[in-house]
């Protein structure tokens, strides 16, 4: 009738979810299109660089909102490409939480020994190091001393690196220029394009529409290479099924904004969102008590003064995962780095009252830099994100050609949350301040807001139609053919690292997604192996797939 | 000048020369203003550079208000935010960025950009930055990288053992 394009399966972003749904449709014999609204960069184009438009500005989002700002992926691989690929699973405790809903809140079929077959094949796929203590930078070693110091344990985390090409250069945020860093760009992806997945870079997906043979109908906008602010032409694709994967900070908002065309959402979409409890301290070390207390050299004369560095976070202290602590008590130190500018804007001094974070004494610690380590801290938030009503376009208005722009996201912390950040603030000060080794300071939320580079459950799976806006297979509620893999499926906080539970649950979602499609007529199967032949991975979930795939 | 004046307040430098008023000389070495913030900030890339004499024209609204209510004598001579001492500089755009403030996100993106031009010279290309003795880059002793103008750390672990693991550590290095 027209001459509009049609595919089978429709992938909206090309992060975590995005990826590995595309991958096992295409391999199964989908038509598989993916849609992502930042440009397709790899090797060369990651530039050591802070210029604005460099690959450190071109590969990023960063939306501030009102309470919360959220730091994500804008290129092909989402946040895979900038992130710091810690890839641990989260502990077992958290999936027994119960947040804000005084029940628990994830679907009851999902705990850790269920999702355990799901994390293994993500493992297959994504090649993991477990790092040795030689394969520890300076800040990390310096955190783990620290922690030793104070009696606790600390733990090499396990990364999506390849150690042997890794050249400890800390410019991960702008994309690995040695190929070092196993993101989605050297696993899922080129599997998905081998087995005939299509790739849109500079794509930004606007809305839904339902078509009237039960299918879909989604619309997007070119977005321009150098210029996020310029739009071009507009286009539309229909498909049988559509793979919502834009990002927690993003699919609630295309979801919201197609509420007109496919009609009412569940209540849960575009609430609920969770910032993983994130909460940033800057230590500033005195290096003679490195020298002195912790007994550390460099072998070049000197204690540390590493800040620069490294890769990324390293080493974190796992002693307050402990399932028996009180839930908001319970969370992760991990050692970090975050490069000037994004690193440095929201540190305050330490031992000062008052606003610091910028002025006279605020240029004082900048030049003490090579000096600073910076604790990340995963909490347990109370889910208290909103998302209000969507911008015209995209996810914000953007501000500059890339990177910022200004998001409907609200979040007051609860006094749960709260409580859970003063308690790990202590915990922090306790280890890093003991006999002098380093002065601390959290970042203030009083600039941003609050601030995460792991944006959750603004569109969470679970068991209750209230207080979930998926169900436990992914599928949006009321609305059959659509799924959400992405982070927004995660119910919240996990206290460690999330790309890998994320991964886990969009892997667990395939089966679901594959009889859904099958029902709508594509010739598809589910049983590709990992994307790089290994089948141990797909032995593993065997026995799980007959209570995913229940019609 | 007002703009300067801005960011001198973000990041204080010495005095360019002893006439110099925007720069208020509350601090040794070059501020945000030696570090290149106005051409940051005048840069289209920033979103920010189309709204500057806005900026300039608010700051300097509320700096006379701000001297009127701290009864402070007027200078006419420079614009009222310039007129201000860098403490009072420093009291009002604390008061303009604190949360509930109405155009808080403004300032909020306008000290970003200074603070950036700053500690990470977001006009220039890093390595030519270095090498031109940017400011803030060099006080803040980044280190310099290889001929090829990337960076690589061949020497960066102590190299051994300094905790013990968390006992729940699983065989996949995660946590139990
Ligand atoms: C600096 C940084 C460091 C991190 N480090 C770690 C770490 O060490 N370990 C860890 O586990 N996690 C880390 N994370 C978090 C991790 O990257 C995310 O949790 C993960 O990428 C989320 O996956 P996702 O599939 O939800 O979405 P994403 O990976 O964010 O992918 C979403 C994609 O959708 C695209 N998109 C958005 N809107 C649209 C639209 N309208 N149309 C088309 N495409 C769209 C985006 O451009 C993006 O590519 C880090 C994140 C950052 C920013």
């Amino acid at each position: 009738m027209t001459g509009i394009e049609r595919t089978d399966v429709l992938v909206i972003g090309s992060g975590f979810g995005g990826a590995i749904a595309a991958y096992h449709l295409a391999a199964g014999g989908a038509k598989v299109v993916i849609l992502e609204r930042g440009p397709w960069l790899t090797g060369k184009d990651f530039d050591h660089d802070f210029k604005l438009g460099s690959s450190y500005t071109r590969a990023f989002d960063f939306t501030v909102g009102d309470g919360m700002s959220i730091l994500g992926g804008n290129c092909v691989g989402g946040g895979s490409v900038v992130y710091f690929a810690a890839m641990p699973r989260a502990p077992r405790f958290v999936f027994e939480r119960h947040g804000s809903i005084g029940r628990r809140m994830w679907p009851a079929a999902i705990n850790r020994d269920t999702l355990d077959p799901w994390y293994d094949r993500v493992a297959e796929s994504i090649p993991i190091s477990q790092q040795t203590w030689s394969d520890v930078p300076y800040a990390g070693g310096l955190w783990a001393a620290a922690c030793n110091h104070a009696g606790r344990t600390a733990n090499p985390v396990p990364a999506a690196i390849d150690l042997s090409k890794c050249v400890n250069c800390n410019w991960m945020m702008a994309g690995c220029r040695f190929d070092a860093k196993k993101s989605l760009l050297f696993t899922y992806l080129p599997a998905a394009v081998a087995h005939g997945a299509e790739i849109r870079p500079l794509h930004e997906v606007q809305k839904i529409h339902r078509t009237s043979d039960g299918g879909y109908r989604v619309d997007y906008d070119h977005i321009d290479g150098e210029d996020y602010r310029i739009r071009g032409e507009s286009g539309s694709i229909e498909a049988k099924i559509i793979i919502v994967a834009a990002g927690a900070g993003a699919t609630p908002v295309i979801l919201q904004r197609s509420e007109d065309t496919l009609g009412k959402m569940p209540r849960a979409v575009g609430r609920y969102f969770s910032g993983n409890g994130e909460r940033l301290n800057t230590a500033i070390l005195n290096e003679d008590k490195v020298r002195d207390v912790l007994g550390l050299t460099r072998g070049d004369g000197l204690a540390y003064e590493a800040n620069q560095i490294g890769k990324g976070p390293v080493v974190a202290s796992w002693d307050r995962l402990d399932g028996s602590l009180p839930e908001y008590s319970r969370f992760s130190l991990e050692q970090l780095y975050f490069p000037p500018g994004l690193g440095t804007i929201l540190a305050q001094v330490p031992g000062m009252d008052g606003i610091s974070w910028f002025g006279k004494d605020k240029k004082e610690i900048l030049k003490r830099w090579r000096s600073w380590l910076i604790i990340f801290q995963m909490t347990e938030d109370d889910n208290e994100g909103v998302f209000g009503p969507p911008p015209a376009k995209g996810n914000a208005d953007r501000l500059s050609q890339q990177m910022l722009g200004l998001g409907p996201l609200k979040y007051d912390p609860t006094p749960n949350t709260l409580r859970g950040w003063a308690e790990a603030d202590a915990e922090v000060k306790d280890i890093l301040e003991r006999d002098g080794i380093a002065e601390v300071a959290a970042w203030t939320n009083d600039v941003v807001g609050a601030y995460t580079v792991h944006p959750l459950a603004s569109c969470r799976i679970g068991d209750d139609p209230e207080t979930s806006a998926l169900t436990d297979g992914n599928e949006l509620r009321g609305h059959p053919g659509i799924f959400v893999t992405d982070g927004s499926s995660v119910p919240g906080a996990l206290t460690v690292n999330p790309a890998m539970t994320i991964s886990a649950l969009a892997e667990r979602a395939i089966p679901g997604i594959v009889r859904a499609a099958q029902e709508r007529g594509v010739d598809v199967k589910y049983g590709a192996p990992a994307p790089d032949g290994s089948t141990s991975g797909r032995r593993g979930v065997q026995d799980l797939l007959p209570t995913l795939t229940r019609g | 000048m007002t703009l300067e004046a801005f960011a001198d307040t973000i990041v204080p430098g010495e005095k360019r020369s002893p006439d110099d008023r925007a720069v208020a000389g509350a601090s040794h070495g070059g501020g945000a203003v030696a570090a290149g913030a106005i051409e940051l900030l005048e840069w289209d890339a920033t979103g920010v550079h189309d709204g500057l004499d806005w900026f300039a024209s608010a700051l300097n609204d509320h700096a006379r208000a701000y001297a009127t209510e701290h009864g402070l004598a007027p200078d006419e001579t420079v614009p009222p935010f310039v007129a201000l001492g860098f403490e009072h500089r420093t009291a009002l755009v604390q008061k303009l960025t604190l949360p509930g403030h109405p155009e808080k996100p403004l300032w909020v993106s306008l000290a970003l950009f200074s603070n950036m031009a700053y500690d990470s010279a977001a006009h220039m290309h890093t390595a030519d930055a270095l090498a031109a003795g940017h400011p803030g880059l060099i006080a803040m002793g980044i280190e310099r990288p290889d001929p090829d103008g990337l960076w690589r750390f061949p020497e960066f672990s102590y190299g051994r053992k300094l905790a013990n693991l968390h006992p729940d550590t699983t065989s996949t290095g995660s946590p139990a």
